[in-house]
């Protein structure tokens, strides 16, 4: 294990080990930088990167540029986890050999994917590696759609959300399905740690992606990751509608270590009520319409449930 | 602790997976993904029982599926190491996609195919559809007709990917269970020569290069992927084929085992000749030996490099030949077979008055007998005569049913 980072403020974090450069063509607003700046700062150490395909790869390495001062691969759609997971095995193959060319390095080995790439088409993927231990993170910047092809709905859209193949219409609200409780299933495979992160909460990101570099062993963080485009919001308002996110507990932070000890990171002190959430986004616009308002009633009540559920989990310490 | 290393007989009995296993073993591969599929199945697993014995030192990963497994070997690759897996048939298929990307990253790994047939309907005996599948992926395909063939290839196989001009990923193709499970006596090197034949592993772009960053794997739209696909064409055309001479030369300097892009049998002065793959080979070598004590100059083509396709040496070989068949273990849906349209595309051009037909042979494990090769012989000879093909041009050999022929 390698001394973990001390990061005093924001403004020294924020510009403390630049390997993301701020030249890639993201949208305008776009968090997916905010979360991998985030995660990138969070450690001096080296690093082994992949991307799936999606919006962060298709921005950041348009040949002959590239927006990455570190290691990095992009293979396909599915297997951004597997490709560092096969980085992983090498160090390790070469660390016993003793060939590594710096072997006083300790790099991190870090996949990111959107949740189209990890909810849907990479999951067994991620679960392979997930169960196989591999000492490797891997964080989902979910933005609940898949961005990069233009809005179609993922396993990761919720309940009401009108997505380009999910679209609300005379006769349809949008998205039916109930969003994949990915932190659910990835915890189930008694990995060692898991963790929702948001960028927002910058110091609850950093201790969790600090504690999951440090941990021997497979990482999944989901972080939320607010899409202007998709979510249909002002590219100034991100953090805005991050901070709505989790104030209404939409998207709670939380941590589950070895599978089972759940903890709470983050409770807000006033509690936004969900239509506020909702009502920010063009993607849910139509919820608004008299005969769909008993969706956001529903949306807040499996919201509340879903805060019973993640707190008496915590007190039970199981 | 180090590795031990295996005191090996001379000559062993070794069927075709243990032999690739064997050469994995000594080539000391750094990671080994891989998911089992029959037929291949025993060489991850003689890799396996390497491992728990502490004769190899690398990481083996099972991963949970063929994608996976080379999605860990391109990793374990662009990481900077000798990579090295094996498949066949459907788990091939569920790779095809991370075959390209492979190679389209020139990242050199060495690929295992145990040659069988794609489903539906399901069959788990030989032919050559999952080898015709990939063709185009832009890996190197060597092709063994035997065990002893399958551990050669392996060893030439990684000297040839990793060469630093080359830097693309080979496939040593072996015919399923006719190969990789009939034993035979294999004539083995030892570990210290194996190994120094091979060569310690020169890593180039490696992402273990903390101080020179590397990004792999990029987006290339309309302005650079023709430059991008193009380079990598012709440096598979150009730079290849010498570099598997060189290898081959070397290999015969330390073996005394002699290998050739085309493995030419009694074609000196042919006037009727067989070109195949895999097993069928050797049953036609010695068709084509009694053919001559019957008067009938028949000679044989077995190829060694599927890709890149051996044109010019094709075209040198059959130049002179009356009557060719190209037998193809695939039944090609709606075309001509694979071998058929690459024989005749090396000959196009030529003088050449070669008659050519194309026979579909052994799908799905089917049996090439002598008598199908005599039968096939004595057709041949009867164009050759006639100087005309006297049956249709694409036809099939030993199926049951109607007789199915066309063109």
């Amino acid at each position: 294990m390698s001394e973990m980072k001390k990061i005093k403020n924001l403004k020294e974090f924020s510009t403390s080990a630049d390997r993301f450069e701020g030249a890639n063509l993201l949208c305008p607003g776009c968090a997916h930088s905010i979360i991998v700046r985030e995660v990138l700062n969070a450690t001096n150490d080296d690093l082994v990167l992949a991307a799936s395909t999606g919006c962060l790869e298709v921005c950041t390495a348009v040949y002959p540029y590239t927006s990455w001062d570190a290691s990095w691969i992009h293979i396909g759609f599915e297997n951004g986890s597997t490709a560092v997971a096969g980085a992983e095995a090498m160090y390790k193959a070469l660390k016993t050999k003793g060939r590594l060319k710096q072997p006083d390095r300790n790099p991190k080995f870090i996949a990111f994917g959107g949740d189209g790439a990890s909810y849907d088409i990479g999951f067994q993927w991620i679960s392979g590696c997930m169960e196989r231990n591999h000492d490797m993170m891997y964080v989902v910047l979910d933005n609940e759609v898949y961005a990069n092809t233009g809005g179609q709905r993922s396993s990761s859209t919720p309940i009401g959300a009108s997505a380009t193949t999910t679209p609300a219409g005379k006769i349809s609200y949008g998205e039916t399905r109930n969003k994949k409780d990915m932190m659910g299933i990835m915890a189930a495979h008694n990995i060692p740690y898991a963790a929702q992160v948001a960028p927002n909460k910058w110091k609850d990101m950093v201790k969790k992606i600090q504690h999951g570099m440090n941990t021997e062993g497979a990482v999944f963080i989901n972080a939320v990751s607010p899409c202007t485009t998709e979510w249909k919001f002002d590219p100034k308002d991100t953090m805005h509608l991050t901070d709505l996110a989790t104030d209404s507990l939409v998207f709670p932070l939380y941590e589950i270590i070895d599978g089972h000890e759940l903890n709470i990171t983050y409770r807000p002190k006033n509690v936004v009520p969900v239509e506020e959430y909702l009502a920010a986004q063009g993607r849910f616009r139509h919820l608004f319409k008299d005969e769909y308002k008993y969706l956001i009633k529903e949306w807040q009540e499996r919201v509340d449930k879903n805060w019973e559920y993640l707190n008496r989990r915590e007190e039970a310490r199981v | 602790m180090a590795f031990d290393k295996l005191e090996l007989n001379e000559i062993e009995v070794w069927d075709g997976n243990y032999a690739a296993a064997q050469a994995l073993r000594q080539a000391q591969v750094d990671v080994v993904s891989a998911y089992p599929i029959t037929p291949s199945t025993a060489i991850v697993e003689g890799y396996a029982k390497f491992k728990s014995d502490n004769l190899v030192e690398g990481e083996f990963v099972m991963v949970e599926s063929e994608h996976a497994a080379m999605s860990g070997c391109i990793g374990a690759a662009a990481a900077g190491g000798r990579v090295a897996t094996a498949t066949a048939s459907q788990g091939l298929a569920l790779m095809a996609e991370t075959l390209y990307q492979a190679s389209g990253m020139r990242l050199p790994i060495v690929l295992n195919i145990v040659n069988r047939a794609l489903a539906a309907p399901l069959n788990v005996n030989c032919d050559h559809s999952d080898m015709y599948m990939v063709r185009d992926s832009g890996w190197i395909q060597f092709d063994a007709f035997s065990p002893q063939e399958a551990y050669d290839l392996n060893l030439i196989a990684f000297r040839v990917s990793e060469d630093h001009e080359v830097r693309l990923p080979a496939i040593v193709n072996q015919d399923g269970f006719l190969t990789s499970h009939t034993a035979q006596g294999v004539h083995t090197l030892s570990d210290d020569a194996a190994f120094n034949f091979v060569g310690e592993y020169k890593p180039m772009n490696d992402m273990l290069d903390f101080e020179h960053p590397v990004t792999h794997g990029v987006q290339t739209e309309e302005d650079w992927h023709f430059e991008h696909k193009a380079r990598q064409h012709a440096d598979t055309m150009n730079i290849v084929p010498g570099k598997i001479d060189e290898v081959f030369a070397e290999f015969e300097k330390l073996t005394g085992r002699k290998y050739n892009q085309v493995e030419k049998y009694n074609m000196d002065d042919a006037d009727v000749a067989v070109v195949c793959m895999g097993t069928s080979v050797e049953t036609a070598r010695e068709v084509a030996g009694e053919m001559r004590e019957k008067g009938i100059k028949a000679g044989v083509v077995g190829l060694r490099v599927v890709r890149p396709f051996p044109f010019m040496e094709i075209a040198e070989t059959l130049k002179d030949v009356k009557a060719v068949a190209a037998l193809d273990r695939s039944a090609p849906g709606g075309a001509a077979g694979m071998l058929f349209n690459e024989i005749a595309g090396s000959l196009f051009n030529t003088d050449s008055k070669m008659l050519l037909s194309g026979y579909i042979y052994g799908l799905g494990g089917r049996d090439l007998t002598k008598k199908h090769l005599v039968d096939l012989y004595t057709e041949l000879q009867a164009n050759a005569d006639a100087g005309k093909l006297l049956t249709k041009q694409q036809q099939f050999i030993g199926v049951r049913g109607p007789k199915l022929a066309f063109l």
